[in-house]
């Protein structure tokens, strides 16, 4: 329990998506000028984190890695399909993507309006790849340590999207040098984030 | 022979050089368009794996455009999306499985950045932007185009970041060779770090902004 626990604090604030990997960025740049939309994109990014790095998991485990097949007959002990794996992660992602939101909006529409048109872009976003393809390069040992590590990374990105946006609303009433507005300071801003994120490099978990 | 005539003939039309040249300053892909910013900022701590991930780009975009201009007419819009995902994670396995035959070393240390090409948004953008309703050839052009301006933005913060921060230049050891080090210089260990790419980026999209006043966006 404590080693899930530490693996989900780990995916937050040590490994940050955006601070320590850059993944999601463009979404992270794009939507991140108000507080409301930037907390429906983090919810949705999650979310489908938290669902499709188990199901990436299962698929690299029981289909894609080396002997994974092996459950199947001996005969296929030695076959590796791990070169597939990016063509099978990103069709699962999008499943999982138009999955979710046909779920979403059957049972939950309120949840629905407010997460709007971020469902759908989340197909795209890197950091849903990436999870998947860090679970794959960290060969983490459970299907638990799998799905913590999904949510952490996913809770990683609500609170760095969320930071910025409150920044960026902020930041409209300074007096920004012109060539910077907008775009440059908001690149410079995240690489102060960043730094600040860095001091989290010092604990052990 | 009529078509490659035809071809030749549309290399030297003012309008495709510009689908070249355009990406490289006032639409660049990073500064303007603010695309594929994911892959471009982790890859830049040292100039090889900057250059490896540039020629990669280019060649899934060129070749992706190429493809989905050919096809744009036969896709279905409802399903594009998964079409164009197709497209492009086809094209990653191929250069992921060409990079580990040939640079292991390289393809190790961009781990799974490679992979990520597949949701680069540049190259999704450029497919719903250009290659969709345009004909091959300028299709092409435009990855090219689009490529470059991508590639240079990353050698340049490359360049910074493995100077300033290594001391070296593909790994050459340039302020060693100078001899520095014995008046006291060290390595700013900082550079390495990747918050700073992000600044490096913003000082770049400064200067770029600063020189070219329309690009300034409005408050």
């Amino acid at each position: 329990m404590q080693e899930l626990f530490n693996i989900f604090v780990k995916s937050i604030f040590i490994d940050n998506m955006v601070f320590a990997y850059f993944l999601g960025m463009c979404s992270y740049l794009a939507v991140s000028k108000t507080v409301k939309t930037s907390m429906g994109l983090g919810l949705a990014v999650v979310f489908v984190l938290g669902i499709t790095v188990p199901v990436d998991y299962l698929m690299n485990k029981y289909l894609l890695s080396e002997g994974a097949l092996s459950w199947l007959s001996p005969e296929f002990a030695t076959v590796d399909l791990s070169f597939l794996s990016f063509i099978m992660f990103i069709a699962v992602i999008a499943s999982m993507v138009q999955l979710v939101e046909m779920i979403v909006e059957k049972f939950a529409p309120v949840l629905y309006n407010s997460l709007g048109i971020f469902l759908p872009l989340i197909a795209v976003n890197c950091a849903i790849l990436g999870g998947s393809l860090f679970m794959q390069e960290r060969e983490y040992e459970t299907i638990w340590q799998a799905t913590s590590f999904g949510l952490g990374s996913g809770v990683g990105f609500l609170l760095a999207i969320i930071g910025i946006a409150a920044i960026r609303e902020k930041i409209r009433y300074s007096n920004v040098p012109a060539p910077l507005r907008g775009l440059g300071i908001t690149f410079i801003i995240t690489g102060l984030m960043g730094i600040a994120f860095m001091s989290f490099l010092g604990i052990k978990l | 022979m009529s078509e490659e005539k035809k071809e030749k003939k549309a290399i030297f039309s003012a309008k495709n050089r510009k689908l070249l040249i355009n990406p490289l300053h006032k639409d660049n892909p990073i500064t303007t368009q603010v695309l594929g910013i994911c892959s471009a900022l982790a890859v830049t701590a040292k100039v090889k794996p900057a250059f490896v991930m540039t020629l990669s780009v280019m060649a899934v975009l060129a070749i992706g455009n190429v493809i989905i201009s050919i096809l744009r007419n036969g896709i279905p819009p409802r399903i594009r999306i998964i079409v164009q995902l197709v497209v492009i994670a086809a094209l990653v396995i191929l250069v992921d499985q060409v990079l580990k035959a040939f640079v292991f070393d390289v393809s190790k240390q961009l781990s799974v950045f490679v992979g990520l090409i597949i949701t680069n948004c540049i190259i999704m953008g450029r497919f719903e932007a250009f290659a969709m309703a345009n004909k091959p050839w300028e299709s092409f052009l435009d990855g090219l185009g689009n490529a470059f301006g991508y590639g240079w933005i990353l050698i340049v913060v490359a360049f910074f970041r493995e100077f300033l921060g290594s001391g070296t230049i593909w790994d050459y050891p340039v302020m060693e060779k100078l001899g520095v080090y014995s008046f006291g210089y060290e390595n700013n260990g900082f550079m390495i770090l990747p918050p700073m790419a992000l600044i490096i980026v913003g000082v770049i999209i400064w200067v770029q902004r600063s020189k070219d006043k329309t690009l300034i966006e409005e408050k």
